[in-house]
């Protein structure tokens, strides 16, 4: 007996066992401490609310796909994971409509009019929120909501936390010091106002440890991103202690409250959008660093890091070609 | 033993699975005497050898029955005695058609009188007659006929000498059976090479998922100016240049050669075949093949006649025919596959890796979502992933502008991509019509 038709076709003839859906499928599962650390505040709602964007964001892309003859790639998670996403950054209370209307636009026009998947130029969770804030304004920041139960922080005590974010808190007030201390263990927990996905850092920390085990994503971006915005806010402190004991409170709170551990970790990070060169990647960090510190110390918004990641999305492919690493073999850059 | 292992010897690499375990603790054995063979004129880099029997022709075992034309070219031998009954086409992996002598077999193995020699009453120059005469050729791989290499221009200066002993292919295991088990025709032979290359450093590079073959030289070279470097697994820790810049730090200049650092590198199947040929008076005539795979009933280290036919092997190897998926000549990452087992067993071919069906997936490929993993794992430093669609794209000039001339075919690109991207085979292609551009300008 002899062999059959063989297949023949160029090596590798073995292929490392991670693909596309897998990677996309580790986010997700990435994202759920986080989901279940906002249904633990605020109740069932976040996780209605996620629903319906994660429905509306598959829904889209299977139609665009069945509209324009393209491949149906629904199973790779990815639209799974703008859904999620675009729920992350709108505050829990918002009208259902909002996440519906949110989620569409950020896989139709973040995603899917660019070819899909590998081709958008920017994050389609952030494009899809750039364009709330820009047309519901309103809804999208002033409805912020308390953490209701569970944990009664002493941000409560402060006036006006308990109606805004600590970040908005933080740029038209003069906080102490003890204040800002004060501050911290709830931020890290979770128990503050802001938006659905971006309170609890325990929570987040711990989806972030899931994608470095799964070796999904490097410490090049989430931690020059975060260490540039721990070192700006340590550098021009609004409560002057640089060099006192408590120096590190301001850029512990810089770190803790509002959107960057989400965004660092879970946006700044999206493969698609971010360079591919190491030196890139550093590059990237400290430019989303210094973007966000200086929003939410000079700029209109009390929070910087949608605006930043979206801003520095856009530098990426000017970034790969700047940071072009030297040949093996190589004296020079080519 | 204490052994240090010497790390992070290059930027990137891949760690796949490593499937040695069907044969590593397998000894060799000798392959039964095949009935015909087919003994290819062209089994080496540079032109084809020039038959100089006819059919008709009664040849002994070590004969030689096809010279080598031009320099880089190399003798063939007959590897079974018997009766030269035929030419016949075959069709390599890559694509040409070369011929090859058909020898059937008179079952008696009648060798050629072999003139056994001291090699250090030899010049170096003889020697390297010797091992041009005896066809030998680089065995890792790459076919590169010896004598070629032990000849560098005077103006190349070679003050080392290195013994790839690697194997980081997954499966293969036959230099790792030969190092255990052949260690002191290696050394010899490394001494030999040390001889004519006026070097008195010579290293021997392992890695260390070969602990054995690694202690069991350390033991046989204790009183030689031998040095056995254990190497951190990880592919392709074999490739000549990452090799060179493991053992001494010293980089390859692009599109240079070993030589121009100062380093001649060869396998060690090689160095054996260097002392077969120059101690013995041996010509390459046999291999150590590993024949290996999930579906392969007895794996083995083989040592077997050049032109043995793949299907004989098979047989006798045993293998669940209607599971084959893909038939390789080589390891799992730069092998070749064939097309048909109707194929002979060549110098260079140091393992037949059957793979099945269900390790043999198509896997759907998506678009490219710049996860950065090629980059990462590049042990060349470039960017696989740009080289490639700057391929698809036809900007031919950008693809050499981001050194896809540097490309050194390892695979590990196509390995890690998550998109399931043929990144390595873009790649080659972009350096062929590369080097088809720059031939047409030339012209």
């Amino acid at each position: 007996m002899g062999v059959g038709k063989l297949v023949v076709g160029p090596g590798p003839h073995i292929r490392d066992r991670d693909d596309v859906k897998t990677i996309m499928w580790w986010v997700v599962i990435s994202l759920m401490p986080a989901l279940i650390a906002s249904v633990l505040f605020w109740g069932i709602r976040p996780l209605i609310m996620t629903l319906i964007s994660v429905v509306v964001a598959v829904g889209s892309e299977y139609l665009f796909s069945k509209l324009f003859n393209l491949p149906i790639r629904i199973d790779d998670g990815s639209a799974v994971i703008t859904g999620i996403l675009l729920a992350f950054n709108v505050t829990p209370n918002a009208p259902w409509w909002i996440f519906a209307v949110g989620s569409f636009f950020a896989i139709v026009f973040g995603k899917m009019v660019f070819g899909g998947l590998g081709y958008n130029p920017v994050n389609p969770a952030l494009a899809g929120r750039a364009f709330l804030m820009a047309s519901w304004p309103v809804i999208m920041t002033a409805d912020w909501i308390p953490a209701n139960f569970l944990f009664k922080g002493p941000m409560g005590g402060i006036d006006g936390f308990t109606s805004a974010t600590p970040l908005n808190v933080y740029k038209y007030n003069q906080l102490t010091i003890d204040q800002l201390k004060e501050a911290l263990m709830p931020l890290f927990i979770g128990n503050v106002g802001g938006v659905l996905g971006e309170t609890s850092a325990i929570a987040l920390l711990i989806g972030a440890a899931i994608l470095f085990y799964k070796k999904i994503i490097s410490w090049r971006i989430p931690f020059t991103y975060i260490g540039t915005v721990f070192i700006l806010a340590w550098i021009f402190q609004k409560s002057g202690a640089q060099f006192t004991k408590d120096f590190w409170v301001e850029p512990m709170f810089h770190v803790l409250a509002g959107g960057l551990i989400l965004g660092a970790f879970f946006m700044a990070t999206d493969m698609v959008t971010s360079p591919i060169t190491p030196k890139g990647q550093i590059i990237f960090g400290v430019g989303l660093g210094v973007l966000t510190y200086l929003i939410r110390r000079l700029g209109g918004y009390p929070e910087g890091v949608s605006y930043s990641i979206l801003l520095m999305n856009l530098t990426v492919p000017f970034l790969n070609k700047l940071t072009i690493p030297r040949i093996f073999g190589h004296k020079d850059k080519k | 033993m204490e052994v240090i292992i010497k790390k992070n010897n290059f930027k990137g690499g891949v760690h796949p699975p490593e499937y040695k375990y069907f044969t590593e603790h397998k000894s060799i054995e000798n392959f039964p005497l095949p009935e015909k063979v087919y003994l290819l004129l062209q089994q080496h880099i540079g032109a084809p050898a020039k038959p100089i029997v006819k059919v008709g022709d009664k040849v002994r075992t070590g004969e030689l029955i096809a010279e080598a034309s031009g320099f880089i070219s190399a003798n063939i031998h007959a590897s079974i005695s018997g009766e030269v009954t035929g030419f016949k086409e075959f069709i390599v992996p890559f694509g040409a058609k070369v011929q090859a002598i058909e020898i059937t077999s008179d079952g008696e193995d009648n060798w050629v009188e072999l003139d056994k020699r001291e090699w250090q009453r030899l010049s170096p120059k003889e020697i390297i007659e010797l091992v041009k005469e005896k066809g030998i050729v680089g065995m890792g791989g790459a076919t590169f006929p010896t004598h070629v290499k032990l000849s560098p221009p005077p103006e190349k200066k070679i003050d080392t000498l290195i013994i790839n002993g690697v194997e980081c292919e997954p499966y293969l295991t036959a230099d790792h059976r030969l190092m255990l088990e052949e260690a002191d025709k290696i050394i010899d032979g490394i001494k030999i090479l040390m001889y004519v290359l006026g070097v008195d450093k010579a290293y021997i590079g392992v890695e260390a998922n070969k602990m054995d073959a690694i202690e069991h030289l350390i033991e046989k070279t204790a009183n030689d100016p031998i040095e056995v470097v254990a190497l951190e697994v990880k592919y392709p820790q074999g490739a000549e240049k990452q090799l060179i810049y493991a053992i001494t730090k010293r980089e390859v200049p692009s599109g240079g050669l070993p030589a121009d650092v100062g380093v001649v590198v060869q396998n060690v199947a090689t160095a054996k075949a260097i002392y077969d040929a120059v101690v013995e008076d041996i010509p390459l005539i046999e291999r150590i093949t590993t024949v290996t795979g999930s579906i392969v009933k007895n794996p083995t280290n083989y040592r077997i006649r050049v032109g043995t036919l793949i299907s004989s092997i098979l047989d006798t190897v045993g293998v669940e025919y209607e599971n084959i998926a893909k038939l390789i000549m080589g390891g799992p990452m730069m092998g070749l596959t064939l097309y048909t087992d109707n194929f002979p067993l060549l110098k260079a071919n140091n393992g037949i890796l059957v793979l099945s069906k269900d390790e043999v997936k198509r896997e759907e490929e998506y678009p490219c979502i710049s996860c950065g993993r090629c980059v990462d794992v590049c042990p060349m430093n470039l960017l696989p992933t740009m080289i490639a669609s700057s391929y698809r794209k036809k900007e031919i000039k950008l693809a050499e502008k981001l050194g896809a001339l540097d490309c050194i075919e390892c695979g590990s690109c196509s390995y890690i991509c998550p998109a399931k991207i043929p990144l390595a085979q873009q790649i080659k292609l972009a350096k062929k019509r590369i080097i088809t551009l720059k031939k047409k300008a030339k012209s």
